[in-house]
């Protein structure tokens, strides 16, 4: 059986525009969540998030020039995956082109730039609108970029699946590996919906935080009593997944190994998770079934944990269900240092999930000050612990219902 | 040069990313300067905006070169 491992991690984030800044300010209990400036938000009932600042975007990566001709989540996308693959030491040339494929998706895609050619339209009339509208702002071409800027020509293809889109695009790459379509997927997902349609469009569904206005790094708080809603975060995680004996041959590092991932849909509603919490237990019992581990031997869940009210009960219940017999089980949830990252939130999730296997390291869950609800899972409040754990499960679950889980392990 | 020239010069250099000293006049925007369909698409709505006019598109499909939109522009615009 064809074994997949990870071999390059790439991240731009509000924590840092790599993977070492960023990782160092989560583990350091840092905060990337700040007030929004770049647009006016003042009528705006939720007036923070996790932003990245344009002087963070390396232009050596992306030029301005070329940035003016792709949407945000395209440049963010394609700096992340320029650090996963230099990371990665791989050099795609010749045949080895064909068996290397890309699939980083995006919740949302080019958002704000619909919604400014959508006011040229109005206001300036049809030939104001650029050639460049459509391809900057079409989800799949920040895969198509990718290929073309590292001569990628194996499987090529972008999920669309809300805030699980991160995950199912590593699970359905390590898939693709593992039936033998391809021996290396870069994969992962960016978002970057931090514009005033965004922002407007999550607070009118009432999903956004808007009792931290003026404290926003208090704003992003799992489980804690105090939480109203998440904290939208922009940025890109990509990996390089690799089938195990192409990686030896080439002698590359090794993060950890792809064990399982699992899919399901909830069949519910279009915003709210199934109040059972099924839909997250079936995606992870089926992510473990396929790893062959046991429930004790996951030490880790790497949470989807977004800070809203009904979504952060939902899942820990679902993985007491599953996981709770292990004592010695560790929960946190990424989102509350650096916002929910919507379409890339499972693709940085992942990569913070892989750093936390390499260094022993788990990261804390911020502001989790008073918990409303009872729990034998350690869900690591205010500061990262270290211990020494062997297999990881990361959740990602999104609005149509749609839950995916994947686990990495040493 | 004229002022039309180096109007639409500097709409070259700003759009296409290439130094000035580089740009001849028979210098072709696709062949010589690195652009592609979109990129001279995107620049003749440039020139629109900077000189006032409209280019219809067989108008605009001859525009290969800087001479060729010089030589429009000097007779077309406002």
């Amino acid at each position: 059986m064809r074994r997949v491992v990870v071999t390059g991690l790439g991240t731009i984030n509000p924590l840092g525009n790599n993977v070492d800044t960023s990782w160092e300010s989560l583990i350091d209990s840092k905060s990337g969540i700040t007030k929004i400036t770049k647009f006016d938000v003042n009528n705006y009932p939720c007036k923070i998030a996790g932003s990245i600042e344009d002087t963070n975007i390396n232009g050596d990566i992306v030029s301005p020039r070329e940035q003016r001709k792709i949407d945000r989540f395209i440049t963010l996308g394609l700096i992340a995956a320029d650090e996963a693959i230099k990371d990665s030491g791989f050099i795609s040339e010749n045949e080895s082109s064909f068996r290397s494929g890309v699939m980083v998706g995006s919740g949302i895609g080019g958002l704000d730039t619909i919604y400014k050619n959508s006011s040229i339209l109005d206001n300036q009339g049809i030939r104001k609108i650029s050639p460049f509208f459509i391809p900057s702002s079409l989800i799949n071409l920040l895969s198509g970029h990718i290929s073309i800027k590292y001569n990628l020509k194996g499987p090529n293809s972008s999920p669309v699946t809300a805030c699980a889109t991160g995950t199912h695009a590593i699970g359905d790459s390590f898939t693709i590996i593992k039936n033998n379509k391809a021996d290396l997927m870069v994969c992962g997902g960016a978002e970057a919906a931090i514009c005033p349609l965004g922002i407007s469009g999550f607070s009118a569904a009432r999903a956004l935080c808007d009792t931290f206005n003026d404290q926003p790094h208090k704003g992003s708080r799992p489980w804690d009593k105090d939480r109203s809603g998440f904290v939208m975060g922009e940025g890109a995680g990509v990996l390089v997944l690799e089938e195990l004996e192409h990686a030896n041959k080439r002698n590359a590092k090794i993060y950890g190994e792809v064990k399982g991932y699992g899919m399901s849909g909830d069949a519910f509603h279009i915003t709210k998770p199934s109040e059972d919490g099924n839909g997250g237990f079936r995606a992870m019992e089926m992510a473990l079934k396929e790893s062959k581990l046991n429930f004790d031997d996951i030490n880790y869940v790497n949470a989807h944990g977004t800070s809203t009210p009904v979504g952060d009960k939902i899942e820990l219940n679902a993985v007491e269900k599953l996981l709770g017999s292990n004592k010695n089980l560790l929960m946190s949830s990424n989102k509350s240092a650096i916002g929910h990252l919507l379409g890339a939130a499972g693709a940085v999730e992942a990569v913070f999930s892989l750093k936390s296997l390499e260094t022993k390291t788990i990261p804390p869950t911020l502001n989790l000050d008073t918990p409303d609800t009872v729990t034998t899972i350690n869900l690591i409040p205010h500061e990262s612990i270290s211990k020494n754990i062997q297999n990881v499960i990361s959740n990602s679950f999104g609005f149509g219902g749609t839950n995916a889980s994947i686990i990495f392990g040493h | 040069m004229s002022d039309i020239e180096e109007r639409v010069k500097k709409i070259v250099v700003e759009h296409l990313g290439v130094e000035e000293a580089k740009i001849q006049s028979d210098s072709k925007f696709i062949d010589d300067l690195g652009a592609d369909s979109l990129d001279t698409v995107e620049l003749v709505m440039a020139f629109e905006e900077e000189f006032g006019c409209e280019i219809p598109d067989d108008a605009a499909e001859k525009i290969v070169t800087l001479k060729d939109a010089v030589t429009y522009l000097t007779a077309n615009s406002n």
